[in-house]
């Protein structure tokens, strides 16, 4: 990838932010513990950190959602203390969210103008607003077509929709919120391309991440908050990935686990001409010891092939598991015959947020023996298993009335994957198991599908995130527009092919 | 947890504050209005037994409610089943000729499926099956179960012969006795009681009631833990509607004897306001209960002996469900967001 590292400007830029002692409590947590940061002109400056570090109320006191309880902030020269987005908008900072705050029925110039349209008496002068984004997309090389749908735009380009927002709002000062997260690698690259010209026009971006290696690449600074402290503001080139990893979480990371090629074993799961709402028809087989990853961008069947899966929709075709017919019975039956589910939406699908972490690990259970008998729950059972199956997954607290709403998003899923994996299934159905969590949670919720793999069972596992499916997967599926677009062992697959697969191009088609 | 669980009580109280300071405005002395008020319901022991009679089809209704709303439910329509459970005890009470240790238990239970039915047979399945609102078919049905009711004794198969619009008296062999001699009052509280506690019982230690819980907490959730989505609908419905069926039995066989003409309606839709000022907590319910049936009849003996209209009660009752429904609100104002934090 071409690095868009513009060496020069950093030298010769003037400090656009200066952040002194900020400090922000919240009821029994110091979330900002008097930080020091600042910001020059053009830069692209990285900020790092775990789930819990700061970082997100970091930034919500520079977009004026939250104030700082001490501390000082100067924005160009002048003191700078927003009290609401608007205030931080028209100071000239600009934020995209990770997740994007768009219309989907709106075409990309109405939701680039909402709430800021310009104006012919009491009408919309939609013809001047697209006029105006069409001179901002020339002059920051933007491609996206003001006239389309939102709802027809793939992640990327929502994105772009998202910084042309900023951007019409003469935001001088961008923050772009885990902006890769959801994107192909060519997605990403055309983002730091953009980030490129944006910075070249001397647009200042602070930068958010998580991955170590797109901020070597895309910043020329970075600072690493840890549990509400500044640990550290490195060149980025002059900052090695482990030494980052070790300021991010305090210890030794071992960055990345060996994966011991798999022996697969005969088939346990096994799809033939899967199809449902307009997905498929998908054929697959998972064999016994292995992690079969299904890659491809959000909406592209991932949705239709779980739950057609797990019985939550109908469905036509066949899947057999270990040899017998499923297709035909209903969620419970298909959990009873030794599928475990963990969904993709921890907090909506695979946790009952109000109710206790004891509760929640006898969600698949609750109704037979030994957790209930005769009707009746045997609660003395569940609180006798509850505190080893808590313990097992490093879930804290490991208290079994604590509620599921309480628990940190790690800690959520840990909850998620006790139950599941705790339950020894034949075959795993992961759906984005590591979705918004922190480097060690993530860590740790890969080694336990290792660790399940390495027992013999298989893992079919949605994710989004391209690094997450090369990191585990034995074999990879690409998911693109409801079709299998490619199949592959992890040894021959290249995240190159992998991204334009995800894209919908043919496969081995001629590369970029 | 505990700032949520003592809301109720400050909801009250805010409710008698706000409450006096109008009567104060419109000048009436808060102070003795509010001692009649507290007379009238708990002063004696006949004050007590009216109380506990206006309470009692609210404890039934309020149970009905809150088993729907854990179940992610609402059922507005309680009104109407507890008609239908009227009805039907009251034609069982009056037709069927048997020994009285099989009248009463055969007009209850008849009672009860009939509310059941009501609940569960059109808006449930429509809910079940293909997704109607609950909200609007409960409610369509109450109408349908009052006109019904009103029918059938004014001109109808059960109206009794003469020109009154009533049924026949409930023959002695059905009556729930009373409890209390010289009031209304009937064993019907026991078995309101009963009924909180298995209403209970059966959300917090059965694996059914554990269904009907995640259903209602989390319905996504539910689905992925097995929970057959329609099966839940249609059960939690027809237990709400059986809860408030035996409300308009017991009603019938403790209190009126009889279907009239002016047979009420209200003690369904406040059972909605009993079952929120309870949190939806099925024991909590019979207090919740208790306070509104206070009001009703310690207003009556506000207006009588301190001459302070009884709409200061309507007011009380406006400003407790005004309270309950701003909970959330106030929390947001007080404390603002939780905490700020967003995965990132």
């Amino acid at each position: 990838m071409p690095a868009p590292r513009a060496g020069s400007d950093e030298e010769r830029g003037r400090p656009v932010l200066i952040v002194r002692n900020l400090i922000k409590r919240f009821p029994g947590i110091l979330a900002l513990d008097s930080i020091d940061f600042d910001l020059r002109a053009g830069e692209v400056h990285a900020v790092l950190g775990e789930n819990g570090a700061g970082k997100s109320t970091l930034m919500h006191i520079l977009y004026g959602l939250i104030r700082p309880d001490a501390g000082e902030m100067m924005l160009w020269g002048r003191r700078y203390a927003p009290s609401s987005p608007r205030d931080a908008v028209l100071s000239g900072v600009g934020m995209v969210h990770q997740h994007f705050l768009l219309i989907p029925a709106l075409t990309v110039a109405q939701n680039v103008v909402l709430g800021d349209e310009p104006r012919r008496g009491p009408l919309i002068d939609l013809r001047a607003a697209e006029d105006r984004i069409d001179r901002l997309r020339t002059a920051y090389g933007i491609e996206v077509d003001p006239t389309a749908l939102v709802a027809d735009l793939s992640v990327g380009m929502r994105q772009r929709v998202e910084v042309l927002k900023a951007l019409y709002r003469d935001a001088r000062l961008l923050i772009l919120d885990e902006p890769t997260a959801l994107l192909t690698p060519q997605e990403t690259r055309h983002l730091f391309r953009a980030i490129q010209e944006l910075t070249a026009r001397g647009i200042s971006v602070i930068f958010i991440s998580h991955k170590l290696d797109e901020v070597r690449l895309v910043s020329q600074r970075v600072t690493v908050l840890r549990r509400g402290r500044a640990v550290g503001t490195e060149r980025s080139t002059e900052i090695t990935p482990g030494e980052l990893a070790r300021r991010m979480t305090g210890h030794e990371v071992t960055m990345s686990f060996r994966r011991q090629a798999s022996s697969a074993g005969e088939p346990l799961l096994r799809i033939e001409d899967l199809s449902a709402q307009g997905t498929g028809p998908l054929t697959l087989d998972l064999c016994a010891g292995e992690i079969l990853g299904v890659a491809g961008i959000e909406g592209n069947g991932q949705e239709a092939l779980i739950g057609a899966l797990a019985g939550l929709i109908p469905a036509r075709g066949k899947v057999w598991l270990g040899g017998a017919r499923i297709d035909h019975l209903t969620v419970r039956q298909r959990v009873e015959a030794g599928l475990g589910l963990v969904p993709s939406d921890r907090q909506e699908d695979g946790l009952v947020l109000p109710m206790t972490a004891a509760e929640n690990l006898a969600l698949r259970s609750y109704y037979r023996r030994p957790y209930a008998r005769w009707g009746m729950l045997d609660l003395a059972q569940w609180s006798r298993e509850t505190p080893g199956k808590l313990k097992a997954f490093d879930v804290r607290p490991p208290s079994g009335g604590v509620k599921a709403e309480a628990l940190s998003g790690g800690n959520q899923q840990k909850l998620v994957l006790a139950r599941e994996i705790g339950a020894e299934p034949r075959v795993l159905i992961a759906s984005q198991p590591t979705r918004g969590l922190d480097v060690g949670a993530t860590e740790f919720v890969h080694r336990r599908l290792i660790g399940l793999r390495d027992s013999g069972r298989g893992i079919l596992l949605v994710s989004f995130d391209l690094d997450e499916v090369l990191a585990l997967s034995d074999r990879i599926a690409v998911l693109s527009r409801g079709r299998i677009a490619g199949l592959m062992p992890r040894r021959e697959a290249d995240r190159e092919a992998l991204g334009l697969l995800m894209m919908g191009a043919p496969p081995r088609g001629p590369a970029s | 947890m505990t700032a949520g669980a003592l809301w109720p009580f400050t909801a009250t109280l805010l409710a008698f504050v706000i409450g006096g300071i109008l009567a104060a405005g419109f000048g009436f002395n808060p102070i003795s209005a509010y001692g009649a008020l507290l007379s009238g319901a708990f002063g004696g022991a006949f004050a007590i037994a009216t109380t506990l009679t206006n309470a009692l089809p609210l404890m039934f209704t309020g149970v009905a409610v809150a088993l729907s709303f854990r179940s992610g439910l609402f059922n507005i329509g309680a009104a109407g089943q507890y008609w239908l459970g009227a009805i039907a005890a009251t034609w069982i009470g009056y037709r069927a000729a048997v020994p009285a240790w099989v009248h009463l238990p055969m007009a209850l239970v008849g009672g009860m499926i009939a509310g059941a039915v009501w609940a569960a047979l059109i808006p449930g399945i429509a809910k079940a099956y293909r997704g109607a609102n609950e909200v609007i078919t409960t409610l369509m049905m109450t109408y349908i179960a009052v006109y019904l009711g009103h029918y059938l004794i004014e001109g109808g198969p059960m109206q009794a012969p003469g020109f009154t619009p009533q049924s026949p008296q409930i023959l002695p062999t059905a009556v729930l006795a009373g409890l209390v001699p010289g009031t209304q009052l009937s064993w019907g509280i026991a078995l309101a009681v009963l009924l909180a506690v298995m209403v209970w019982l059966l959300l917090q230690r059965t694996a059914v009631g554990f269904s009907l819980r995640i259903t209602g907490a989390s319905p996504g959730a539910a689905r992925y833990a097995g929970v057959s989505p329609r099966g839940t609908i249609v059960l939690a419905l027809a237990l709400s509607g059986a809860v408030a069926g035996i409300a308009g039995a017991v009603q019938v066989l403790g209190v009126d004897h009889r279907l009239y003409d002016s047979f009420s309606t209200s003690a369904g839709f406040t059972g909605i306001v009993v079952a929120l000022l309870a949190r939806n907590h099925p024991i909590g319910v019979l207090p919740a209960a208790v306070l509104f049936g206070a009001l009703a009849s310690g207003g009556n003996a506000m207006q009588i002996s301190a001459g302070v209209p009884f709409h200061l009660v309507d007011i009380l009752q406006g400003l407790i469900i005004f309270f309950i429904a701003g909970e959330g609100l106030l929390r947001y104002a007080s404390w603002g967001r939780p905490n700020g934090q967003r995965p990132a």
